[in-house]
Formats: C-alpha cells, sequence, structure tokens
C-alpha cells in the first residue's frame, strides 16, 4: 500500500484516536499528542509504526490526537486512513497476517 | 454594697479568673437604641483594606479561607490582590479547598506574598504549577477532619480568616443564605467557615448583602466576627452552585450504581434507621436514587444523611424516608433552599462533621460512605489526589474520615476511564489506608477487602458474585495493557496528613 | 439453552461503546455496521469491529455483527472483516428472500475455506423488514443450517406497510405472528424489533410483556438501560420456578424408578408441561435465581 494523497480518520472523542496520514519521503514519522502520553506514549508510537510497517507502508507523515484509545481502536483507525489515503476501497483481508 | 478590701479576702491569690476590686468607670454604658447602634457602632468597617490594618496581620502570619464558593469564589483572589497592594510577604494560605478558580494565585506565589500552602486539594493551572515545582515549600492537604483538628489544637493556628458569606448582619452573625430572599448568591450551608470562625484570632466575614441585626439562624455567630467589610460581589452564582443536580443517564453509572445499591442491601445495615453519606458524583447520586426506591419498597427509612448535602438527599428527606440531615456542605441549590426551610436540615462544622479530636464526631455515626476515587491499588488504597500523569488535580474532602468512621466504607469508580487503569498494583499518591476501606465496586466487578471476612459472606449470600482485587488489576491491564511508570524527580511538592495528622504520603514534582 | 432475552446493538464506529458493550448484563451484543453507521464511515466502523473482535473479551456474550446487504461491496467487505475473525454470528438485514440466506452462506463458506476456519462454524440471523420478507419468513427460516434466529426490524416493515408504530403495536401483530411461526417451524429463536423511545421505561415494559406472551425469546435493544426491565419481566416468579423444579424432580424421579408414567400430584406430566418447566428454570438460572435457592 502507498501513501497517495493526505487521509484522516477516527474523532475526537474519548476513547478513540484522530490519525491524519500525509505522503512521506524519510521513513515514517509520527507526531503525536495523547491525554496518556506519560504512561503509553511510547506504546501508541510503535503501534502505529508497526500498523503502517504491516501494510507495507515505508514512508508517511503521522498526525495522532489520542483521547485514551485502546490498540485495536489505534490500530483501526491506522488502517483506515492508510487505505484511504491510498485511495483502496477493497482491502487485502487475506493476505494481512495477524 | 459592704466595705471590704480586695487584697484581704482569703484564698484571693488561688482563686482565679478574678481581675482586683470593681471600678465603676469599667461598666460605660450605650444608651443608644438598635436602631442607632446598628447604624453608628457596629462591626462594619469601610473597606477590606482597613480591615486588614485593624486585624494586626503581619509577614509571614497564616490566613484562612473557606471554600463554600467552589468554583465561583472572588474572596482569596479578592483579598490576596489586596494583601500584595498593601506590600505583605511570606504569608501562609490555610484554605479549607482551593480549584480552578485559584489560579491567579501563582502570582503571588512567584512574588513571595504567599510562601506556603495548606488545603483539601488543588485543581486546575495552580495544582499543574504546584506539580511542576513551583513552590519551594511543600503544600500540605490534610482532610477536613484532619484540618479541623489541627485548628481545633491551634496546631494549624490562624491569625486571620476571610470568610465570604451571603448575608451578614451588622454585628457579624453571617449565613450562606438571605432569609426572605431566593436571589442572590447562596451557598447553603457555612460548615467548614464556622471552625475557622471560631479558632481564628480575628475574624473578618466579607458580604455583599446586609440584613438587620440578628441574622438568625445563623451560620457563623458575631460572637466569632471581629469586622464586617461590604464589597459589591463575592462571587459567580454559576460557579457557587449548580441548580439542582442532574440525574446520570449515563449507562455505566447506572450500572455500577446497581451493583453498589444491592451491595448496601447485602451488607446488613440496610434496615430502620440506618444512615449514610453519599458523594455528588454520577453515580454516588444514582445509588441514592435506587436506594431510595429500595426503601420505599420494604418501608424502611434513615435516621439521618451526613456530610455534602444534595437535591437528592433533601427530596428523601422531605418525603420523611431520611428523618434528619446534617449539613457540611450544600452542593446545590435545592441542598441550599433546604437548610434555610426545612427544621431538621441541620448545618454542622467541620469539626462536628469530622474532626477526630473533638468529644464525638458525626462521621463516627456513619453506617454506610459511598465515596468516588481517581485509583485504588491491591492494597484497598485509595487516591482521590493526583491523577495518573502523577500531577495533582483532586481534593482529599472528607475522604479518609467517613471511610474510617463508616460501618461500610465503598468506593465506587470504573476499572478503566479512557485508557488510564483505576485499579493498580500501587496508587500515586495514597490518601485513604486500605485498612479503612471496606468495599469496591466496579463496573467489571465487586471486592471486599480480605479484612473484612464477615461482610465479604454476607455479601457472597445475598447472591452478588465477588472477585479479587487482583482479578480487577488484571482484568484492567488486560483492557488498557501495561502503562509506563509516571517519573518523578525528588522534590517534594506535596505532603499528604492522614486525619489524625500523620504523613502516609508525599506527592514529587513530576518529571517533563 | 441459550438465552438470547437482549441484543444490545453497539454502533459500529464508536470505540469508547465498543470498549465497554461487554460490562452490561445484556444475553448478545451486536456489533452495527449498517444504519447507525454513516455512508462516509463504512470503512471505518468495519475495521474497528474486525480490530475489536480480534482483541476484547466479552466473556460470556454471544456475539453478532450486523453487516450491510449483500448486494452492496460494502457487504462483501463487511463479511471478509467479521467472518475472518471467527468470533461473531452474522445477521444479514433487510432479507427478503431465502435466495438472500443462500447468497450470503456462500460467500461465508467460501471465506472460512480461506482462512482455515471450520465450515458451518459461522452463525447466521435474519431479520426481515419488509412486507415480501415477512410472507418469506418461513422459508427464509428454513433456508441454513447455520440459522439461529430470525428477527423482525419494524421501522422499515411499518414504512412497507404504509403506517407507523403505535403504543399497541396493532400493526405489527400479523408480521410478528409469522416471524414467530417461522422460527419455530424452522426450531430456531424469534427475536423482536427495538423499542426505540429509551425513556419510556413503561412503554418498553408493555411491548416486552407483549411479545414474551407471543413467544418471542427476546428483543434487539439500543440502550443499555433497557436490559434491567427486559430481564425482569423474561424472570420467573417465584411460583413458576417452586412448581418447575417439583416436574423436574418428578420426572427425575421416574427416570429412576424407570417408569414411563411421570405424574405429580396425581396429575400426568406430559412433554410439554416438561419443556416449559425446563425453560422456566433455564430462565430462572440466567437470572442468578436458582443458585440463590441453593444457598439460602
Amino acid at each position: 500500500m502507498q501513501i497517495k494523497e493526505t487521509a484522516i480518520a477516527g474523532t475526537l472523542e474519548s476513547s478513540d484516536i484522530m490519525i491524519t496520514l500525509e505522503p512521506g519521503s524519510d521513513g515514517i514519522e509520527i507526531d503525536l499528542q495523547s491525554a496518556v502520553e506519560k504512561q503509553f506514549g511510547r506504546e501508541i508510537r510503535a503501534l502505529i509504526r508497526e500498523t503502517l510497517t504491516g501494510l507495507g507502508i515505508a514512508a508517511a507523515r503521522v498526525t495522532a490526537i489520542d483521547k485514551g484509545a485502546l490498540d485495536c481502536a489505534i490500530r483501526a483507525r491506522v488502517k483506515t486512513a492508510a487505505c484511504r489515503a491510498a485511495g483502496e476501497t477493497v482491502f487485502p483481508w487475506g493476505a494481512v497476517k495477524k | 454594697m459592704s466595705e471590704f478590701n480586695y487584697d484581704t479576702i482569703p484564698y484571693i491569690g488561688e482563686i482565679g479568673a478574678l481581675h482586683g476590686k470593681f471600678d465603676p468607670a469599667g461598666a460605660v454604658k450605650d444608651h443608644k437604641n438598635l436602631a442607632e447602634r446598628q447604624k453608628l457602632n457596629n462591626k462594619i468597617v469601610e473597606s477590606l483594606e482597613k480591615a486588614i490594618e485593624l486585624s494586626g496581620l503581619k509577614n509571614g502570619m497564616t490566613i484562612s479561607f473557606h471554600h463554600h464558593f467552589r468554583d465561583g469564589d472572588y474572596i482569596v483572589n479578592l483579598t490576596l490582590d489586596k494583601l500584595a497592594e498593601m506590600g505583605f510577604r511570606d504569608l501562609i494560605v490555610a484554605a479549607s479547598s482551593l480549584s480552578d478558580c485559584h489560579a491567579p494565585m501563582i502570582k503571588h506565589i512567584k512574588s513571595g506574598l504567599v510562601q506556603r500552602i495548606e488545603t483539601s486539594g488543588l485543581r486546575g493551572e495552580l495544582a499543574e504549577a504546584v506539580s511542576r515545582g513551583l513552590m519551594d515549600a511543600p503544600v500540605t492537604f490534610r482532610s477536613h477532619g484532619g484540618r479541623a483538628y489541627a485548628i481545633e489544637t491551634r496546631e494549624l493556628h490562624i491569625d486571620v480568616a476571610f470568610l465570604g458569606a451571603p448575608s451578614c448582619d451588622p454585628y457579624g452573625n453571617a449565613n450562606g443564605y438571605i432569609r426572605g430572599v431566593d436571589q442572590g448568591i447562596m451557598c447553603g450551608s457555612l460548615g467548614y467557615a464556622k471552625t475557622d470562625a471560631q479558632y481564628a484570632d480575628k475574624t473578618i466575614v466579607i458580604t455583599n448583602h446586609i440584613v438587620p441585626y440578628p441574622n438568625i439562624p445563623f451560620g457563623i455567630p458575631e460572637s466569632d466576627v471581629n469586622y464586617v467589610v461590604v464589597v459589591d460581589e463575592i462571587g459567580d452564582p454559576e460557579g457557587i452552585m449548580k441548580g439542582a443536580t442532574r440525574f446520570t443517564k449515563s449507562p455505566m453509572e447506572l450500572l455500577m450504581a446497581t451493583t453498589c445499591a444491592d451491595v448496601i442491601e447485602a451488607t446488613g445495615r440496610f434496615t430502620e434507621g440506618f444512615s449514610m453519606q453519599m458523594g455528588s458524583g454520577g453515580a454516588s447520586l444514582a445509588v441514592v436514587r435506587f436506594l431510595r426506591e429500595r426503601m420505599i419498597r420494604q418501608k424502611i427509612s434513615a435516621s439521618f444523611a451526613l456530610g455534602g448535602i444534595t437535591g437528592q438527599i433533601v427530596e428523601m428527606h422531605e418525603e420523611g424516608l431520611i428523618k434528619k440531615i446534617l449539613d457540611v456542605q450544600s452542593f446545590d441549590l435545592t441542598a441550599a433552599q433546604s437548610l434555610k426551610n426545612n427544621r431538621f436540615h441541620s448545618q454542622i462544622s467541620a469539626s462536628y462533621y469530622a474532626s477526630p479530636s473533638n468529644k464525638g464526631t458525626a462521621v463516627n455515626q456513619l453506617d454506610i460512605v459511598v465515596l468516588s476515587a481517581l485509583e485504588v491499588d491491591i492494597n484497598y488504597n485509595v487516591n482521590v489526589l493526583t491523577g495518573a500523569d502523577g500531577v495533582i488535580r483532586g481534593a482529599i474532602g472528607g475522604h479518609p474520615d467517613t471511610a474510617q468512621g463508616a460501618s461500610v466504607s465503598i468506593i465506587i469508580l470504573p476499572l478503566t476511564r479512557s485508557r488510564i487503569p483505576c485499579v493498580v498494583d500501587r496508587v500515586n499518591t495514597v490518601v485513604t489506608p486500605g485498612e479503612t476501606v471496606d468495599v469496591i465496586v466496579t463496573n467489571h466487578g465487586v471486592t471486599v477487602n480480605p479484612r473484612r471476612p464477615l461482610l465479604a459472606e454476607k455479601i457472597r449470600k445475598y447472591g452478588i458474585p465477588l472477585c479479587s482485587i487482583e482479578d480487577l488489576r488484571d482484568k484492567a491491564r488486560k483492557i488498557v495493557g501495561d502503562p509506563d511508570p509516571v517519573e518523578y524527580t525528588d522534590k517534594i511538592v506535596g505532603i499528604v496528613a492522614y486525619r489524625d495528622n500523620t504523613v502516609i504520603d508525599v506527592i514529587r514534582q513530576v518529571k517533563e | 439453552m441459550k438465552l438470547r432475552r437482549t441484543m444490545l446493538y453497539v454502533p459500529g464506529n464508536n470505540p469508547g461503546m465498543i470498549k465497554d458493550a461487554g460490562v452490561y448484563p445484556a444475553d448478545c451484543i451486536m456489533f452495527d455496521l449498517e444504519d447507525s453507521v454513516s455512508l462516509a464511515e463504512k470503512d471505518a466502523a468495519r475495521f474497528l469491529v474486525h480490530e475489536a473482535l480480534c482483541t476484547i473479551d466479552y466473556p460470556g456474550k454471544e456475539l453478532l455483527v450486523r453487516i450491510n446487504a449483500l448486494d452492496t461491496e460494502m457487504g462483501r467487505e463487511d463479511l471478509e472483516a467479521i467472518v475472518r475473525t471467527g468470533r461473531a454470528t452474522i445477521r444479514l438485514p433487510k432479507t427478503e428472500s431465502a435466495q438472500d440466506i443462500l447468497d450470503c452462506e456462500k460467500e461465508i463458506a467460501r471465506i472460512e475455506k480461506d482462512a482455515g476456519l471450520v465450515p458451518g462454524s459461522t452463525g447466521m440471523m435474519a431479520a426481515v423488514e419488509s412486507a415480501k420478507g415477512v410472507l418469506n419468513a418461513k422459508e427464509i427460516a428454513c433456508a441454513s443450517t447455520r440459522l439461529i434466529g430470525i428477527a423482525i426490524g419494524a421501522e422499515d416493515y411499518v414504512t412497507d406497510l404504509k403506517t407507523n408504530r403505535s403504543p399497541e403495536g396493532i400493526e405489527l401483530l400479523f408480521g410478528r405472528s409469522m416471524v414467530l411461526l417461522a422460527a419455530r417451524s424452522a426450531g430456531i429463536d424469534a427475536i423482536d424489533t427495538v423499542y426505540s423511545d429509551i425513556d419510556n421505561e413503561e412503554g418498553l415494559r408493555k411491548e416486552t410483556t407483549l411479545i414474551k406472551q407471543l413467544g418471542f425469546d427476546g428483543k434487539s435493544i439500543i440502550n443499555p438501560r433497557q436490559i434491567q426491565p427486559i430481564h425482569e419481566i423474561y424472570t420467573p416468579t417465584e411460583k413458576e420456578i417452586s412448581k418447575s423444579l417439583l416436574i423436574i424432580e418428578a420426572i427425575e424421579e421416574a427416570k429412576k424408578r424407570g417408569s414411563g408414567v411421570i405424574a405429580l400430584n396425581g396429575k400426568m406430566i406430559d412433554k410439554p408441561v416438561a419443556l416449559r418447566a425446563q425453560r422456566v428454570l433455564d430462565l430462572a438460572s440466567a437470572a442468578g435465581l436458582l443458585k440463590r435457592r441453593e444457598e439460602a
């Protein structure tokens, strides 16, 4: 998957995270703002990176505003944003291994 | 009058409290009538500045404030601005509590006007700044009972108390409402101010509403007041009082409240004449409503409700379900109005409410208390003072006082708040020790302190499944993951005193 | 017996509600990808429910996902995302014919195979929401062994009938009866429609009493506050429980004696009586009443 245009997924409600993906040139850059930065900031960054890498995305600029989302919500929002940014409407469910 | 020589009266040297021979010059009488006196010689001084001068306040002394105006308080900021203008330094601010609206105190700390703080709680910008090391001296956090204890033993010596009051007569009888007038500022009980007025060397009442003498029933009696100052505004009604506290529609709070009502019924204390205290949070209020339904169904009534009082408690009082109300703090307008109108809704002082050192305290008469918390740990310790990020954001209030006093103390809290686990290995700050916490109700299960095996047995027999506190901790961890520990510097920014005023914990400066 | 007194709808694009859904005492959780999700967020909800099913524990709950209709690309993507988790029953909306069920089943079977899941392990549930669907209810209910139940969705159905919902529900009587009979003839559960006025507890109680009397197994619900009243109505009385316990005891007793004739207080216990008694006890045990009796 490749980031072709800017895309957003998620909301600013409690337990959600808003992910903005933009095309990047220099690997994956993450700008995170989190209500739980001290406790989970490190983990959230790692998870965003891992999810993007899992989709085969090597370069992207990520802006994340986190309102205490759980891992599953973070993964879902990153995948949604990635598909939107790549312009894909059909996801390769079978190809992605957990 | 017989002739006598004062010095030759037998034992005169040993009998105390006699001050020499009577001198008619010491019995001067004022012949003015009441109307003239109220106008001419009363305690009203023309300005706050004048009252401060008359009080004899000096640098380094201790001044006190009450928190009955909550987030609508103008008194603290107004007084500190005046003291700054007058050039004071190194004062100790001993407030019953401080909130968001007191952020302007930051500049007075930086300027050296305020050298140290004593309070039950801190919130907002001031709390953030203190957590980040604003002050040299740590803030002393005391419970409502512990503060009253320190004041009445004079270990916490108040030099001058600045007490805002919605009504006051020219001689200082002050109250939290205005009899006969429903408009204007109203805060209901002046419970915390009562203790300050009684023990302060000098008491200044600040009001926006002078009423004719005598302003009875009073929260603060004239015998405890030195000066009265009239100002245009003492607070913002919006911040002082919400109308009636709204009933929650949150399914999660309702779920916890149902479980909590079940637990209360299961304790065996839910019988005719029981006593209770409930918080003002959404879940606690819902517990009150569910108890009400059960009390009607089972035809039982409570002897009294204690503490911070809400409209829900008042409603039950007026329905005859709660015989009496002991009110140290009125949480909403309905409660304040009830204090004014209902004979058995009584205003009590902080000492009467919760002091562990007086001749008798109301918390010791409690059957059940329901309390909220920021977090609890596997030793049943409770934190209501610092957030998961280590920053101060709460108030001790009467938490440790009622937890120890009540026969059964119940903590009600969600297992997680967004991604923050609320049941943990060790709370950031211990405020109420696990020794005094009996039941913890969460949305994922109920646990009873192993120190109370008989209570656990009763609750289990009633049909409420129990789990261990470790189960709850593990569940929380499974949902949100393992948080990184908060990092602190070595600097101590807060001291947490237990109700007997021993130090139960310290709060350190958070690392950026 | 699996109880399906309450099926709690959880909007598929709401992380907070998805996180908390498991703590309420509803029998089933039904994540919704259809009507509660706007067209622009269909993809987001699909990913979110997929990830939630992969990671969040919902102990003791039966999980369902309401997908979008299969004649859209969304519906097929929904199936891909949900079936692969191996955790949820698929609720198909707006079912009109047995063919709809067969089409969906074919897709499910293909995904099960592709994902290495046990063939036939994914359950299905049909919802009829139109005149055509109601008239075809019998064929729909019998169309697949994967079906666990059939539901009626009232909002679309009454619109199709050119009427609206009344407090008494007279306009739904035929549809409900059709769905119920279809369910019973196929040996699956019958689930009633939602009651949307969440602040009207009395109305909810009235409707629940009605559909319980008709024979429904339970209702779909849209707010956790509706769980308690419904469960209360489905909870048998002390008298019903005592009687049922005696009946079951008499059956056990007769079995021990090897006797084919079972009697209680001089009255014959036939099969329907025994079945009703067992259902009462199942409901009582779900409400936690049996355990409490044993301990008392």
